[in-house]
């Protein structure tokens, strides 16, 4: 399964609402959108990390490295990058 | 500094009672044991049990003995104490250093001891002067210490609910009513600000402690704020489970101090106080700063910070990280919580 796909199965699964309300594109602001709450921004860093072997670092750690698909899978293909280099 | 124990764990044969029950159901009772377990109960240390042994022989045993329900997520089968001493560690969510294990065998304490350098393993032959322990006198017992088990049961009983509860997070959160309440310290709430500040260890921005007398003074203090809150919900309190201080100045509101008790961690409340004091900075129109102080536990703080859109500024000399926040986003309260405050209304102060 692609990034995007993992990624965004593993929001699916922590939706706090219904999954029929909740419709999201891969920029859609998932915090703004109300479908995920801060909690679930924690629980998602622990899960990336451990995942993806990666460390976010402390001046990545802004909400809005998280806060949609695409900005999830870009920071975990720098942080794979950054690995490899 | 040796931590406060909030947890201990028992062995059964030979230490609870005398007498090994696979071999005989005639086992008494040790002398004395029934009030020690009464005492530490009391004093707001919890208890569990990590025994091999039939399960269902040995909790009818506790039950005939009356003593059953000071037990909490006893661990009775024939795996390893090590492990079962993780998994108590796991479901009550404390740290591995503030547990104390009871076992007559010494095969027993040094399996644990090898896994868990930092449990601390008593004889079962001492057990007449563990309430003399000085880990096992806390310093001060609170309202909240002394319903502490109390308040673990309503909790097994919610993580059941939770576990049978179909649909999303958000759904069940809201089906459990929970009112959480911001108050202004009064005198009477000192004693278990005291408390949080020594054993919050995970969602604790600074681990900075604070004495009874420093915080009635900062209470008093024109320049401070110094606020605890409350969370209930349809089972019952979880007690005073957050504190925090902020200190005002002419073009700040400063947090020295901000703490939440890691038993709320699961119910989504963690940042209604952070976002609590967000607002009230943002209405007095002033900006917020805030202390870190990074332990070897509290790196979720940090995190929680930075999500709530606080950004480094500097380091002060004394290694205290030092936040600032222009408040241009505040997060709103979950929908799923009423918050009450009834403070800040006599706007005077400030």
């Amino acid at each position: 399964m692609a990034l995007h796909e993992q990624i965004r199965a593993y929001i699916q699964n922590n939706l706090v609402v219904f999954d029929e309300q909740a419709k999201f594109s891969d920029s859609d602001n998932i915090f703004e959108l109300g479908f995920v709450n801060s909690l679930f921004a924690m629980k998602l860093l622990t899960h990336i990390e451990g995942t993806y072997h990666i460390t976010v670092d402390n001046d990545e750690l802004d909400l809005a490295n998280f806060a949609s698909v695409n900005n999830i899978v870009a920071l975990i293909e720098r942080k794979r990058a950054e690995v490899e280099a | 500094m040796t931590k406060e124990i909030k947890c201990v764990v028992w062995d059964l044969d030979h230490t609870i009672w005398d007498g090994v029950l696979l071999e005989s159901e005639q086992v008494v009772l040790k002398p004395g044991i029934r009030e020690i377990l009464t005492e530490l109960d009391a004093r707001g240390i919890l208890l569990s049990i990590a025994s091999r042994n039939s399960r269902e022989d040995a909790l009818q045993k506790l039950r005939e003995f009356g003593i059953e329900d000071f037990f909490l997520y006893p661990e009775i089968h024939w795996n390893a104490k090590s492990s079962s001493i993780a998994h108590i560690r796991e479901h009550l969510n404390i740290g591995i250093d503030t547990i104390l294990f009871v076992d007559d065998q010494g095969f027993e304490r040094d399996e644990v001891q090898s896994v868990h350098g930092d449990v601390e393993c008593v004889d079962a032959a001492d057990y007449l002067h563990l309430l003399d322990h000085p880990r096992l006198n806390p310093k001060f017992i609170t309202e909240d210490s002394k319903r502490r088990r109390l308040m673990y049961l309503e909790d097994m009983q919610r993580k059941q609910i939770e576990e049978s509860f179909e649909g999303p997070q958000d759904a069940f959160l809201a089906s459990l009513d929970m009112v959480f309440t911001i108050t202004e310290a009064a005198e009477e709430d000192l004693k278990r600000a005291e408390e949080l500040t020594i054993r919050t260890n995970q969602l604790n921005a600074t681990g900075r402690t604070y004495d009874y007398e420093e915080l009635n003074a900062f209470r008093q203090s024109p320049n401070h704020l110094l606020l605890v809150c409350e969370l209930t919900d349809k089972y019952g309190s979880y007690g005073k489970i957050g504190l925090a201080l902020v200190e005002k100045t002419e073009t700040h509101w400063h947090l020295k101090l901000l703490l939440m008790s890691c038993r709320v961690m699961s119910r989504g409340v963690g940042t209604v106080l952070l976002s609590y004091i967000m607002q009230e900075t943002k209405r007095a129109g002033k900006l917020l700063r805030a202390d870190f102080v990074r332990t070897d536990r509290n790196k979720m703080m940090y995190v929680a910070y930075r999500f709530a859109n606080f950004k480094e500024e500097r380091v002060d000399e004394d290694g205290t990280l030092l936040l600032i926040n222009d408040l241009s986003s505040i997060a709103s309260f979950p929908p799923f919580i009423d918050v009450r405050t009834s403070i800040l209304e006599n706007t005077t102060r400030y």
